[in-house]
């Protein structure tokens, strides 16, 4: 073995030997630097679950076109034509009335589609356009507004954009927080090495007269930063993957209420190496930054 | 292998440890370095392993101006001096072993190979039997052994020791003289600085007296 590896084995040990001499207080900074790492990487996770529900939706915008109440086949036949002539739309499907009311009734709403007097749902074209820029769905919504016995007109992506933007705006807070978070991970490994970096100021001293390099004396302080970083990150994994294995049966419970799409999902393989490996790296920084700062005063 | 030219050391406030010093040490030699207390004897021994720098002038060692070395090189040079100091500076949380250990660790020795010169280094001082023992429970002598084992494990050409029988009894502090002289004869240069020139007399080849900083007598 050579001699870079020899040192390397040896400082980690001796990391290992630090962590472990003081186990409360290790326990203590993993559970500090858990709890702080859970509450991004459960954002993230929540985000990624919602985004099924986008994920859900017509991937194309469509436009619902739904006709007047007292419309007559008539008018509705004449829509048709006008809506399959058209240029800018690729493709028309009609919904009739009594089929949307059917569809209602076998989704469970039979009692309240019978306490109705009459059948209050419209019938409705589907139309697929062309060209999906957000000016041409306008142009196109409003040109077939103005049709004979048309009463409104329905862009139905609009919801999955609003859906969009706001998961972009978690994501923005979810790193946001991490961002914050991450620099308080990296404060708190910095205070901790700064106090060890004090305790053992003689060893230090008499390693240096030994012939002792700067990264000699700071190896096992970094390996001792990243063991802590990786500990809190192991704590947060622990910490999102309990909680969303509790709220997962009641989450599931209420989107089958509400019939959506919808489930918490646990956290992957990847991003639990990911969590873990950033908080590693985080805990090194600041054990590095704590070196490089103490030792200046030797 | 050691040589002063017109070497100053002033403090930053003001004192003035050491002035004009000239000499050279010849490898394989044992030399004693004489004065009162703050004579300038630590402070010279500091210039040579570069614990200080010099104000002014140059010190060699084997042929380098440790004065001048960056300050990532000096680790490198204390890996081929032994340092033995009046306080030992042993670590006192690992016991006898793990504190001879230490010099080859730094140096990133094989552990087998490292294992094998500790307790050569061990057994040479008297104290193998001792390896597993901590410092707190040597004796005076026994530590100042152990500090002369932990710098001669890493083999120096170099051996430099301040006061290392200040405290130590007649009979220990003969034995520490008698080591001294063992390493000399297998080629190390050793510097000693001492009180007690009588203990040393029958293995000193040079002696350098100060006197309020400055040379009295050359090597």
């Amino acid at each position: 073995m050579n001699r870079w590896l020899i040192q390397q084995r040896a400082a980690f040990a001796l990391a290992l030997q630090r962590l472990t001499s003081t186990p409360v207080t290790s326990l203590l900074a993993a559970l500090s630097i858990g709890v702080a790492l859970s509450l991004p990487a459960a954002g993230q996770l929540l985000l990624a679950s919602l985004q099924q529900l986008g994920q859900g939706s017509a991937a194309t915008p469509q436009l619902s076109v739904f006709m007047a109440l007292d419309a007559d086949d008539k008018a509705g036949d004449k829509v048709a034509a006008q809506l399959k002539s058209h240029p800018g739309i690729a493709e028309v499907q009609f919904v009739s009335r009594t089929a949307t009311q059917k569809r209602l009734r076998e989704a469970g709403l039979a009692q309240v589609i019978d306490s109705l007097p009459k059948n209050p749902f419209p019938d409705t074209f589907i139309v697929n356009p062309r060209d999906t820029s957000p000016e041409a769905l306008e142009s196109l919504r409003s040109e077939l507004a103005g049709l004979p016995r048309v009463e409104h007109v329905q862009l139905d992506s609009a919801w999955a954009k609003r859906l969009a933007v706001l998961l972009n705006l978690g994501r923005t807070l979810v790193w946001l927080l991490a961002a914050l978070l991450a620099i308080g991970l990296v404060a708190l490994i910095f205070n901790t090495i700064g106090l060890q970096v004090l305790t053992k100021r003689e060893e230090i001293e008499v390693s240096r007269l030994l012939g002792a390099t700067d990264t000699y004396i700071g190896r096992p302080f970094y390996y001792f930063g990243a063991l802590q970083g990786f500990l809190g990150g192991l704590v947060a994994c622990a910490i999102v993957y309990a909680g969303f294995a509790l709220l997962q049966e009641r989450v599931a419970e209420l989107a089958e209420l509400y019939r959506m799409g919808f489930s918490l999902r646990q956290m992957r393989a990847g991003e639990m190496l990911a969590v873990l490996g950033l908080a590693s790296a985080l805990g090194w920084l600041g054990a590095a930054l704590s070196v490089r700062q103490h030792l200046r005063g030797h | 292998m050691i040589r002063f030219q017109n070497v100053y050391k002033r403090y930053p406030q003001g004192l003035e440890a050491l002035a004009d010093i000239n000499f050279s040490i010849d490898q394989g030699s044992l030399t004693l370095l004489k004065g009162h207390s703050g004579a300038g004897k630590s402070t010279l021994l500091k210039l040579i392993a570069a614990v200080e720098k010099p104000t002014a002038g140059t010190v060699l060692v084997n042929g380098e101006n440790v004065g001048a070395l960056k300050r990532a090189a000096i680790p490198w040079l204390r890996r081929n001096i032994g340092l033995v100091f009046q306080d030992q500076k042993l670590l006192f949380d690992r016991n006898a072993f793990a504190n001879v250990m230490l010099p080859l660790a730094i140096a990133g020795f094989p552990p087998a190979e490292a294992d094998r010169r500790v307790h050569a280094a061990l057994d040479k001082v008297g104290l193998l039997d001792k390896a597993r023992v901590m410092p707190v429970a040597l004796s005076g002598g026994e530590q100042q052994r152990l500090a002369i084992a932990r710098a001669v494990v890493g083999r120096p050409s170099l051996l430099l020791a301040d006061e290392p029988t200040a405290h130590l009894d007649e009979g220990n502090a003969r034995e520490v003289a008698r080591l001294f002289h063992e390493f000399q004869q297998v080629g190390v240069t050793v510097v000693i600085a001492t009180h007690n020139e009588e203990l040393y007399m029958p293995y000193a080849t040079g002696r350098i007296s100060l006197a309020h900083g400055r040379m009295e007598a050359g090597a």
